[in-house]
């Protein structure tokens, strides 16, 4: 009887302190406003169907650094995805889910996400708003279900009012969860580099920069296409394929032979910021990738039709293509305190 | 469970509720005063050759002579469509549901707004349209929760069984039909007619009951014969799980329809 008087008063006491006082918005209507910088696509989702609001958005913030979406509270997708590292997972050639478990892909770089038609390095996730069910539910990433997720939530004084603020009540629903969430990852807009100025008349290349520039239109920018660094088509570049995962890739969704090994073309934003690199991690350095264009490609049915001699380049040419990757990079993105954890 | 169907009745509460004007369908110019308030009640039967279906305690006998019996049996009902003998048509909007033989609540959809009318057959797609399979989260009959979509590879899955035989070749003998796909030549979403036996007559004050069987036995039957030693496992879009589809498209009958 005592133990229930106290567990009782221990949950009071625990249930009060957990309206948070520092649920506010912290960022302005105009920080998180839709962009569509000049020249750039029409964006494959906007926010027609979820109305961009600074709650909504603070809730998606919320929810994308909370681990009570794994099964064990332990992961969030913050975890993975770091912001400093355009939220990509440094350091890290695979991702690391629930008691330390791996899965067989690097966590990809979350930016300009609005213009991909498709997620995942297989392309099997259509579309952003359900792309957290996923990692959400993926027994070696978070391993949750969105029953226990909608429930634990739901239980949240937090989450409660938060919800509240952004739709005007406070059920959650998997709907609102993917909404929100939406929200803060669909803003996650990189648009700001050295590249981006220099194409606005802002800034200037220098002549190293300028040069890798010239070889990045000549020798990668047609699947790398500006200004995304991505087609978003499914290519073998050629990478000796792992035995041991034996990655199907594309063909994993597709169930066609012809895509076999083929991954999504990733964007090259901020890819000073994202090693290790390809679809599994296996290069640590970008110098190890131009290697890999240069001399490590090995054939196969489905090796891209332009990589079947691979990409001749100079040391000096690496150098430049190199100093021209960096110019990509987008400070303002990775260090932007809207996109941060809410501490 | 108890949830998915206060968030179901909950939806349906609200697009019941929804005070955009009702425009009776084009294509239905009424004979009487325009009126469509009305419902039409669809219970679903589901059996295994003739017996009633039970999860779990029933075994039974597929066309292969495999025995079998069914833990879970649930399938997306969507786009209905009511027909007059004159060939006029009404189509519901936001015309979603999810039967699932675990829910007796879910056995028994009532459709709205039905026009003041004769119907004599029914149309409904089984599943998903793909539409909808690719316009982000979805709510009620299509939340995630029901757990009938695919996270690795999105898209509804469109019917779904799984139970055991001891003709199944899986460690633990257990036999499991996760049927999806909405595009593409192996398509998980079929369309199916019934003509209804005597006419629905469908007044302001009058909610006629269609009873439909829905018979598991089909899905393992015809046109492609399926035993379960061979096929015991199909949990992604295939040509396997198309010919299924092809099966389960023939699974409706009508039973009754009761003014």
């Amino acid at each position: 009887m005592l133990k229930t008087v106290q567990i009782f008063f221990i949950i009071i006491l625990l249930s009060s302190c957990a309206v948070d006082p520092e649920i506010k918005p912290i960022v302005t209507q105009d920080e998180i406003k839709e962009i569509v910088p000049d020249g750039w696509p029409t964006p494959v989702y906007n926010f027609s169907n979820n109305p961009l609001t600074i709650d909504g958005f603070t809730l998606g913030r919320y929810l994308f650094y909370d681990p009570i979406l794994s099964s064990d509270n332990t992961i969030s997708c913050g975890s993975c995805h770091q912001q400093f590292a355009a939220f990509s997972h440094a350091g890290h050639d695979v991702s690391h889910g629930i008691n330390g478990l791996l899965g067989m892909r690097n966590a990809p770089a979350i930016q300009n996400v609005n213009w991909l038609p498709a997620f995942m390095h297989d392309g099997g996730i259509n579309h952003i708003e359900v792309m957290p069910l996923g990692p959400i539910t993926n027994t070696v990433e978070m391993n949750e279900t969105m029953v226990n997720v909608v429930a634990k939530l739901s239980a949240s004084n937090k989450y409660k009012q938060l919800f509240t603020n952004a739709f005007g009540d406070n059920t959650v629903t998997t709907q609102r969860i993917f909404k929100a969430i939406a929200q803060f990852m669909g803003t996650m807009y990189s648009y700001n580099s050295k590249y981006d100025k220099v194409k606005a008349g802002k800034d200037n290349f220098t002549a190293q920069e300028q040069s890798g520039y010239t070889i990045f239109q000549q020798k990668c920018a047609s699947c790398h296409q500006e200004p995304l660094f991505s087609d978003y088509a499914y290519r073998n570049n050629g990478l000796a394929v792992n035995l041991v995962v034996n990655d199907s890739g594309r063909a994993h969704i597709t169930g066609n032979a012809s895509d076999r090994f083929k991954f999504k073309t990733p964007t090259l934003r901020n890819i000073e910021k994202t090693a290790p690199y390809m679809h599994d991690g296996r290069f640590t350095t970008l110098d190890k990738c131009l290697n890999h264009y240069i001399s490590g490609i090995v054939t196969s049915p489905t090796l891209d039709p332009q990589l079947v001699s691979g990409i001749s380049l100079s040391s000096q040419d690496k150098s430049d293509l190199i100093a021209f990757l960096k110019t990509l990079t987008d400070t303002k993105f990775l260090t932007d305190s809207k996109y941060s954890e809410i501490k | 469970m108890k949830k998915v169907f206060a968030l179901l009745l909950v939806a349906i509460f609200f697009i019941a509720c929804k005070k955009d004007a009702v425009v009776p369908p084009k294509e239905l110019p009424l004979p009487d005063a325009i009126d469509t308030s009305s419902f039409i009640e669809i219970d679903f039967a589901n059996i295994v050759n003739g017996l009633p279906l039970s999860l779990q305690t029933s075994t039974y006998v597929s066309s292969a002579n495999d025995t079998f019996s069914v833990d879970m049996f649930k399938y997306y009902i969507s786009n209905v469509q009511l027909v007059t003998a004159s060939g006029y048509t009404y189509t519901e909007v936001e015309s979603y549901y999810l039967i699932d033989q675990s829910a007796p609540n879910s056995l028994s959809i009532l459709i709205k707004k039905v026009p003041s009318n004769h119907y004599t057959s029914i149309n409904f797609t089984i599943g998903v349209d793909s539409i909808r399979n690719v316009s982000g989260s979805q709510t009620g009959a299509l939340d995630p929760l029901n757990d009938m979509f695919w996270t690795w590879n999105s898209g509804y899955i469109m019917a779904k069984i799984e139970g055991h035989s001891p003709q199944s070749t899986n460690v633990n003998k257990d036999i499991k039909f996760h049927i999806g796909g909405f595009s593409g030549s192996n398509s998980g979403v079929r369309k199916v007619s019934l003509t209804f036996p005597n006419t629905a007559n469908v007044t302001k004050n009058h909610v006629p009951v269609v009873q439909l069987s829905a018979d598991v036995y089909k899905w393992f039957a015809q046109p492609n014969f399926t035993n379960f030693s061979t096929e015991n496992n199909i949990t992604s879009v295939s040509l396997s799980s198309k010919k299924i589809a092809d099966n389960y498209a023939t699974m409706f009958n009508v039973v009754s329809v009761v003014n």
